[in-house]
């Protein structure tokens, strides 16, 4: 081997830790993950090799068509209602400034330092269909609430309610890339006779496109892993797991049952799989029609 | 890589600039008066489900629903809360949670900084290839490693232990990782030279250097991560089976299945054990609060 200059050497001392932790905690477990979705394992005896099995299952397996579709459809509800909501409540923000912005935009974070367990525990006491307050609230109204903890055709919706109560980081996000439009873009356009909706969908819109380009991407790929407020309200005890059939199964939660509650190892290791392919086309995706619709800044300058 | 987009140097992070004043055309102050009614009526839904939770746990079980909408307790009942310490070892919870969540921090915190030490100040063969690992591994999701990480874990018989819930943190995380490596180019390299010169050590630069001047940063990368480590239900799902080691979401979880969805119905105990799990954190969100937010608009972490 080549001698490295004493600098190289430390450089990749200072690497190591990285290093390591790319083959034993990423790409290793990539690779094992991979391997093992074409066996059939149940810790107890060796892998065993099933060919392509286990996502010949896949497509056969009526829990993971309803647990795909869920999250799918949770996904689409949640994301752009998600990120209207936080771009409206940010878009108020920056019209307030000073200390009050500051305290608002605390108390939209608030509800995103509840842990997902107790933000579940608490849903499920707010959506009681009986008695919740949301209903009650509704009853005001003379609305007659759903039964949005189990009624089946209900459920999903509930989930997203409850989504939408978390949407603090976003609209921080979305608020810091609106506090660095610069004002004199706006005015400019105001003095050109541009009216309030035209200054947004001209000059703000693109000024925070890859900021909003972002959430799009991070709320996407966080609604697809889906699982703490799910399991806590409807998993992990037999009586409640009964009662409402899958209407809750997410596709997290079952790969995460099929992993260590049933022990199939190379059935959860294909839906794993599965899951990383999906998320990287996504992404991949979103990338490549985020690069034709986001502004940068930076390609005028050089251009 | 689009997660680098919100990313801006250490010294443009924070609130970008003063706002500028703005001409004042007429009807500016009713605006503003609609505004500040639109973010106070957001802010009520936003801050009531906590309210509703503290009263609710204050209150006996049969008054549980009654009243959602009055924000004090009545008939006012704090005995639940010492029921909560008899029903399950909630002190317990909370010291297993405290020491995990420092020990997952820390660890990540010293390592992603002695990794973005290397990536920022040296110039070596392969450097933009592994930078290039760091990226990519931010967008792969948790779920496709489970199941090896498992096999490892119960390999080295580690299972049943809570070493699982923070020792892979020991290796550094890409998002830290870029945090921390960004705000070190932010810092001049006549610095480091200048040491250099008089005879510091490379781990000196680190020690002496970067982990001084990065520590804003550093902070964001700890209460990020603590609150991570407080969150997680996962981990502790897959890797703890007694009881006694469980943390709070997952101490939580048992007292849920036990006395909301099980047989013996206790809401009380639920909710008050909902609140010892969340409050902690409120604290330590207003103790990091600047943190927070700086460390939301730079990483987009949750």
């Amino acid at each position: 081997m080549r001698r490295l200059r004493p600098e190289t050497r430390w450089a990749y001392v200072f690497l190591l830790p990285w290093l390591i932790g790319l083959v034993v905690f990423q790409a290793g477990p990539m690779l094992a993950s991979l391997v093992l979705s074409f066996t059939r394992y149940d810790l107890i005896g060796a892998p065993e090799f099933a060919g392509t099995a286990n996502y010949a299952r896949m497509l056969e397996d009526p829990r993971v068509s309803r647990a795909i579709g869920n999250t799918v459809v949770y996904t689409l509800l949640h994301v752009p209602l998600a990120i209207a909501f936080a771009l409206a409540l940010a878009l108020v923000l920056n019209r307030v400034t000073g200390r009050a912005a500051g305290a608002f935009r605390t108390i939209f974070y608030l509800p995103s330092m509840t842990p997902y367990v107790a933000v579940g525990v608490l849903f499920l006491f707010l959506l009681n269909g009986q008695a919740g307050m949301v209903n009650q609230f509704l009853a005001l109204f003379g609305i007659e609430g759903p039964q949005w903890t189990t009624d089946p055709d209900w459920i999903l919706m509930g989930i997203v309610l409850m989504s939408l109560w978390n949407l603090g980081s976003t609209t921080i996000i979305l608020f810091a890339a609106l506090r660095n439009v610069p004002r004199e873009l706006s005015e400019a356009a105001m003095i050109d006779g541009a009216g309030t909706w035209q200054r947004f969908r001209a000059v703000t819109l693109p000024m925070i496109s890859s900021a909003l380009f972002f959430v799009v991407i991070i709320n996407t790929i966080a609604s697809l892993q889906m699982f703490d407020q799910v399991y806590t309200m409807f998993f992990g005890n037999q009586v409640a797991q009964q009662s409402y059939g899958d209407a809750a199964l997410f596709y997290v939660v079952y790969l995460f049952q099929q992993a260590f509650q049933f022990l199939h190892m190379g059935y959860a290791s294909a839906l794993a799989w599965v899951l990383f392919l999906v998320i990287a086309a996504i992404t991949l995706v979103q990338v490549k029609v985020g690069n034709r619709l986001v502004y940068y800044e930076a390609e005028e300058h050089a251009g | 890589m689009t997660a680098a987009e919100p990313v801006r140097a250490p010294g443009r992070a924070g609130p970008a600039r003063a706002a500028a004043p703005a001409p004042d055309p007429a009807g500016r102050g009713t605006r503003k008066v609609f505004f500040l009614t639109v973010l106070a009526a957001a802010s009520v839904i936003f801050l009531y489900p906590f309210v509703w939770l503290v009263v609710a746990s204050l209150k006996p079980r049969d008054r549980t629903f009654s009243d959602p909408f009055l924000p004090w307790p009545v008939p006012f009942r704090p005995e639940n809360y010492a029921a909560v310490w008899d029903a399950a070892p909630m002190l317990a919870w909370l010291v297993n949670t405290v020491v995990v969540g420092v020990a997952a921090a820390l660890a990540v915190t010293l390592s992603s900084a002695f990794v973005a030490f290397g990536f920022a100040y040296f110039r070596f063969p392969g450097r933009n290839l592994i930078f290039g690992s760091v990226l990519a591994t931010m967008m792969l999701p948790a779920a496709v490693t489970l199941v090896p990480t498992f096999l490892i874990w119960n390999a080295a018989g580690l299972t049943g232990t809570q070493v699982p819930l923070w020792a892979g943190n020991l290796f550094g995380s890409a998002f830290y990782i870029f945090l921390l490596r960004q705000f070190l180019l932010g810092v001049p390299r006549y610095v480091f030279e200048a040491a250099r010169v008089d005879g510091a050590s490379y781990l000196d630069l680190f020690r002496r250097i970067a982990l001084p001047l990065s520590r804003p940063a550093l902070i964001i990368a700890f209460v990020f991560e603590l609150k991570a480590s407080w969150f997680d239900l996962m981990k502790p799902l897959i890797y703890l089976q007694d009881p006694a080691l469980y943390t709070l979401p997952r101490g939580l979880k048992a007292v849920v299945d036990q006395f909301y969805q099980g047989g013996d119905p206790k809401w009380e105990i639920v909710l008050a054990a909902s609140v010892v799990t969340t409050l902690p954190l409120v604290v330590v969100f207003f103790l990091g609060q600047r943190y927070f937010v700086q460390g939301i608009a730079t990483t987009g972490r949750r």
